[in-house]
């Protein structure tokens, strides 16, 4: 591969994907307290496409996200607490509650909005792209979305003007093969995912998506083309989701995907792959990751109790913010 | 400025074009934006006044461009979104209900989105199902979105431009009959409040309480009735949500008989929220059960035989406060005299007997 990362980002890579690990995980342990009570979608096995794509972005570029957002709001470095609270329903969280785990945002990192309506976040990436390029202020906007995007007549109406003005936008599909229980190959013909963007006449690349210097090389030439004002991209990344569409489980039991080799996907697990280069290449030795790993659980333990020691929000409350510029 | 005579659409497109040279956040999105018609001319010279990079062809993809005016909303743009047909709106309610209505509310308070979506019912000269429908209950249901409905000129200028200023999405729905009505203008309109109805005729026996196209019948049955020795009170809606009642109660209070008149469907309309409002609130006030007036439950045939007695017009209002106030035939004569003089000339599917088609 060119263009290697240095050791310094490609530790970053690392320590950012198994942070997002960590949490997801510890959240899957946690939801049986039943203190969560709200739907969560884990990301557990796409971590290399969230943090490869967003490793690539200046903290002045922007992200617009899906239902599954816990992992490109943490990639792009939204508060971890903010987080947790709004997953628990607590007054701190990132929308004090308003929202749940469907609605994450940090506008301190232009982590914007995560929508959970399929396709529909992709519309306010582009018009938040179409405002920077207004400005000529040099933002990209980089808009997450899955492989169930793409049927949304929105995606086409996105990648049509985008593609017309020749927006500073990057679309990121992460293709997990599956919408909730449905297969790819059931919603859609076999041609590759790429040629939909081809077709737009987007700048197209992508491929392994469990492989994060692959996607974080893949997205930096896309994310500079669009800087540059060489135009948008449509890139797509496979990868595989581990647990359940919503929930804290495994659910192959269910037996949706037996077409699919399952544990040669998590065999593949994009965490392991990083770790194991970085041992390789002497980067970090096993003692280095007992430490990272030892430092990441202690932030996140500290970041779970705070956010369930927080309290709720007020019943009260809830009827303030339907209008701007309305005091109560 | 000196006074001067000047239409609803003009007022529109001159409120627009201040708004957007007193603030150059404002954007302009529509379907041939900077075509030769300019969405009814409402648009035309804009680009010119403000620079034509802020005004943005919309491909036609209302839904994403919708979205898009969110975004930029979001990035501090102030969009101003124009459909030539309400119905054209429908393709974006994901955008207008899902995100734009929970924008600030989801964000705790972070975030807003200004965007003002310009929606013109069609009538007449065949419009048909799909072509006239007036829909500001349906948008009016959702918190988070406010609904506007102008009649007259000057309203427009100001409504349109505190629309452009509002910090809030706003629905700006304009009949396109109402573009034709004229006002003699005494000075420059400024930004007005979103502050909901205006009583435009005062008087002691009913309350008429309508908006747009249904104002002007609602004043011309009010004229018409004083010739029956009846003084209706007139309320214009302006502002649908939010709903300010004060006015609409005020009045009540003084007459003790609301009627209603929807220029949408009469089933689950404004009508049916104020009606309920009122009789929750002033029930042992009323004298008379209130009335609705709205369009019956079946979609808008295209021809003007099949829309004969469709629209709700002075005759039915008349009808209506007769029946409300048990007036005579003979009380009602004079009235139908009146009614008679006005109505002289007019055709059920055009706005005005000098009118040629189509639009």
């Amino acid at each position: 591969m060119t263009n290697l990362p240095n050791q310094t980002m490609q530790m970053t890579l690392y320590r950012d994907m198994l942070r997002i690990r960590l949490i997801e995980e510890e959240i899957a342990i946690r939801y049986v307290e039943q203190e969560m009570r709200c739907p969560v979608h884990l990301s557990v096995g796409q971590e290399a496409v969230a943090v490869g794509a967003c490793a690539a972005l200046r903290l002045e570029d922007r992200v617009f996200s899906t239902h599954r957002c816990h992992g490109h709001y943490l990639a792009k470095g939204g508060d971890l607490v903010a987080m947790l609270s709004e997953i628990y329903g607590r007054e701190p969280g990132c929308a004090g509650g308003r929202g749940g785990s469907m609605h994450l945002s940090d506008d301190a990192v232009n982590m914007h909005l995560s929508i959970p309506i399929i396709g529909s976040s992709l519309p306010l990436a582009l018009g938040a792209a179409l405002s920077d390029s207004l400005k000529n202020n040099g933002r990209v906007t980089l808009a997450f979305l899955g492989d169930a995007g793409v049927e949304e007549g929105v995606f086409h109406e996105c990648a049509n003007f985008a593609a017309l003005r020749r927006l500073p936008i990057v679309f990121v599909c992460e293709n997990n093969y599956f919408s909730v229980y449905s297969d790819i190959a059931e919603r859609q013909p076999a041609r590759p995912l790429l040629n939909v963007g081809l077709a737009h006449g987007l700048h197209t690349a992508g491929g392994d998506g469990n492989d994060v210097l692959a996607v974080h090389r893949d997205v930096s030439a896309a994310v500079e083309r669009a800087r540059n004002g060489d135009g948008p991209a449509f890139l797509c990344f496979d990868t595989f989701r581990w647990r359940e569409h919503c929930g804290p489980n495994y659910d192959d039991d269910l037996e949706y995907r037996t077409g699919y080799d399952i544990e040669d996907w998590k065999k593949r697990c994009p965490v392991a792959a990083q770790e194991r280069r970085l041992l390789e290449s002497g980067t970090m030795s096993q003692d280095d990751i007992a430490v990272l790993r030892r430092e990441l659980t202690e932030e996140i333990d500290a970041a779970f109790e705070t956010a369930r020691k927080a309290p709720l929000p007020d019943a009260s409350k809830a009827s303030l913010h339907v209008y701007a510029g309305v005091a109560s | 400025m000196s006074e001067r005579v000047i239409s609803f659409s003009d007022a529109i497109r001159e409120g627009l074009t201040e708004a957007a040279r007193r603030d150059p956040s404002v954007l302009f999105f529509a379907e041939g934006v900077a075509d030769p018609t300019a969405v009814f001319g409402t648009l035309k010279g804009i680009g010119d006044v403000i620079g034509k990079d802020r005004m943005i062809e919309m491909p036609v993809s209302e839904n994403g461009l919708t979205g898009a005016a969110v975004g930029a909303a979001l990035m501090g743009h102030r969009p101003v979104i124009s459909f030539h047909r309400v119905e054209f709106a429908l393709l974006a309610m994901d955008q207008i209900v899902n995100n734009a209505a929970k924008m600030h509310y989801s964000s705790n308070g972070r975030h807003t989105a200004p965007i003002v979506l310009r929606l013109i019912v069609g009538r007449g000269w065949g419009q048909g199902p799909n072509h006239s429908q007036s829909l500001e209950s349906v948008f009016a249901h959702f918190p988070g979105l406010k609904v506007v409905s102008p009649t007259y000129p000057a309203d427009a200028w100001g409504l349109i431009m505190g629309s452009v200023a509002d910090d809030n999405p706003v629905v700006f729905i304009e009949h396109r009959w109402c573009h034709y009505v004229t006002e003699q203008l005494k000075a420059t309109p400024e930004p007005a409040p979103l502050d909901g109805p205006k009583c435009l005729r005062e008087g002691r026996d009913v309350t008429i309480v309508a908006s747009a196209y249904m104002t002007l019948e609602a004043m011309l049955a009010a004229e018409c009735l004083k010739a029956g020795g009846i003084a209706a009170e007139v309320v214009d809606l302006r502002v649908i949500r939010p709903l300010v009642m004060a006015p609409i109660r005020a009045s009540v209070q003084k007459t003790g008989r609301l009627l209603t008149v929807d220029a949408g469907w009469r089933s689950f309309g404004v009508g049916a929220e104020i009606v309920a409002q009122v009789v929750s609130e002033q029930f042992e006030r009323l004298r008379y059960p209130p009335v609705r007036l709205g369009l019956p439950d079946h979609p808008t045939p295209s021809s003007r035989g099949l829309v004969e007695g469709y629209y709700p017009d002075a005759r039915q209002i008349v009808d209506a406060v007769a029946g409300m106030l048990g007036m005579t035939e003979a009380d009602l004569e004079p009235v139908r005299r009146e009614l008679d003089a006005a109505l002289a000339g007019r055709k059920v599917d055009q706005p005005a007997p000098a009118f040629k088609g189509p639009f």
